[in-house]
């Protein structure tokens, strides 16, 4: 609420200034001793596009997790929309690794997507949930497989059913837990490109453990491995990279159709 | 097949089917779903204790075993988010626990102990009428909760972590679905016994899971094969004068194996 009444004030008196819809400091967390996340302090913009680059077990997802309210830090401050993270009113949308759900689930796309619209107890969904449901799925591209199961569909299909499911809660922050993971690199661009189409409605956070596999239409990056190496535009992102994967810029991008950094 | 129906015993015996066929099917979708079915094993198991304690203290075991399964569903649940085992050791561990004080108790019990072996391998032509009434309020009380956390059931079979992010207090869902499983248990452990149990948790469901997509027609297309295939059981196992609860497991079994041919033929 705080958020939304800012950005009307802003818009009052003519201010154009992007707003954090994230804002964390000096952020710590370990998990079985292990240091996960180490002072991190990190702000997103509310008109971002932002790309979390690192190695595996970096703390990229343990980062999502934590905007997200599914983990406490140690130490430090976060806030989302000016509220505590985990407020279900925050207007956060997710999509979770390809690996936490059970694929062979029996439900189709249109409940799936309709689950995004939960209430809470006792709380039947309404005929307004349902046509958000197909705005939606239509918005995805998805329509015409609403009654297929879920089982049935491919990666980059589940997916796109998924950012459904985000959209219908009418997200302002977007997080994408490694979205290329499990979709053919002929899938990709499409899938950027219903991402640029989302950009102008909300922040999109990305993260991904190949450098490769991150667009060109990502505006900044943060390179994490523990500490925050690097938060700024694409351009400077170089040595950020190289510290975090511990190696030359040009080996970690060698040979991948879309790269994100220049010859050199 | 009407002659049979003559005996207050059998018709008992056949209420009994219905009456578990309708629990196994609401509930055994989720253990097969969700795939808890080996946390189902250890709650059943641990329902011994119950039954032991309940003989010790002469009360119906049946009444008794309600309380203990529903604590041992909840402390099996508890111990595999909170403590430091894998999931799996904790219920193995619980699982033998829950057996070991059953037995305890009815070596504790003054005298010959008549029916133990019902418990522990079913007796469904023995279902007193009053256990009949008990298995119909845990049947209702199970459709009713069913029906009131559908939503949440199927968020945290589906995908717990985003039902965490919607707000859903997923721990205290999963305790609740532990418990049901727990109520089913006891409605079972007359027909087929502790021990197997496990069988018309997971079979009926299994059995339907082929055949829809839908969670909803999974439950009831289960409730149905069920009822089927546990009468069927009973019907054989009078007519050959063999173990009712073996019996039924066994003609379970046979259904599965006939509705995946019938299912691998379709596609």
């Amino acid at each position: 609420m705080r958020f939304q009444l800012l950005k009307e004030l802003h818009y009052l008196w003519g201010i154009k200034m992007a707003l954090n819809t994230v804002e964390m400091e000096n952020v710590s967390l370990t998990i079985n001793k292990q240091p996960v996340l180490q002072d991190i302090n990190l702000n997103i913009a509310d008109d971002d596009f932002l790309a979390i680059i690192g190695p595996n077990g970096g703390g990229k997802s343990t980062l999502l997790k934590v905007i997200l309210g599914l983990l406490k830090p140690d130490h430090g401050r976060v806030t989302v929309f000016a509220n505590e993270p985990g407020n279900p009113n925050n207007p956060v949308g997710y999509l979770p690794q390809h690996v936490s759900f059970d694929p062979d689930f029996p439900i189709n796309v249109f409940d799936t997507t309709l689950s995004g619209r939960y209430h809470g107890f006792f709380k039947n969904y309404t005929d307004e949930d349902r046509e958000r449901v197909i705005t939606a799925l239509k918005e995805v591209g998805m329509l015409k497989y609403q009654d297929r199961q879920m089982s049935q569909l491919s990666g980059g299909q589940v997916q796109r059913v998924f950012i459904a499911r985000a959209l219908v809660r009418d997200p302002k922050l977007l997080l994408l837990d490694e979205p290329m993971a499990s979709i053919d690199p002929e899938m990709q661009n499409s899938f950027y490109n219903l991402l640029s189409q989302l950009r102008s409605r909300m922040a999109i956070v990305l993260i991904s453990h190949d450098v490769g596999a991150v667009s060109t239409q990502v505006e900044n990056i943060a390179c994490l491995n523990q500490k925050l190496y690097y938060h700024g535009p694409v351009e400077n992102s170089e040595k950020g990279l190289e510290a975090v994967y511990k190696c030359p810029i040009g080996y970690i991008s060698h040979g991948i159709p879309h790269r994100i950094l220049k010859e050199h | 097949m009407t002659g049979i129906l003559q005996y207050t015993f059998m018709q008992n015996a056949f209420l009994a089917a219905v009456l578990v066929s309708v629990a196994c099917g609401l509930v055994g979708s989720y253990v097969v779903v969700k795939r808890i079915v080996f946390i189902s094993g250890g709650i059943s198991h641990a329902a011994f204790g119950g039954i032991g304690l309940g003989y010790f203290l002469g009360v119906n075991p049946i009444l008794v075993a309600i309380p203990f399964s529903i604590a041992s569903a909840i402390l099996m649940g508890l111990t595999s988010k909170k403590v430091k085992v894998s999931e799996d050791t904790a219920i193995g561990i619980l699982w033998s626990l829950g057996m070991a004080i059953g037995i305890i108790f009815i070596n504790l019990t003054p005298g010959y102990v008549p029916d133990l072996m019902s418990y522990l391998f079913g007796s469904i032509l023995t279902v007193p009428t009053g256990d009949l009434v008990i298995m119909f309020i845990l049947d209702i009380i199970i459709i009713v909760v069913v029906y009131l956390f559908r939503r949440e059931f199927q968020g945290i079979s589906f995908d717990e972590e985003f039902s965490q992010v919607m707000g859903m207090p997923t721990t205290a869902i999963y305790l609740l679905l532990l418990s049901l499983v727990a109520l089913s248990v006891v409605v079972m452990i007359k027909v087929v016994g502790v021990i197997l149990v496990i069988a018309l948790l997971t079979i009926p469901a299994a059995i339907a899971k082929q055949f829809t997509y839908n969670l909803g027609r999974m439950m009831i297309l289960s409730v149905i094969m069920g009822m089927l295939l546990t009468t069927g059981g009973l019907y054989i196992s009078y007519l050959f004068n063999l173990a009712s609860g073996a019996t039924i497991v066994l003609v379970l079994g046979l259904g599965f194996s006939l509705s995946s041919i019938i299912q691998k033929s379709m596609d």
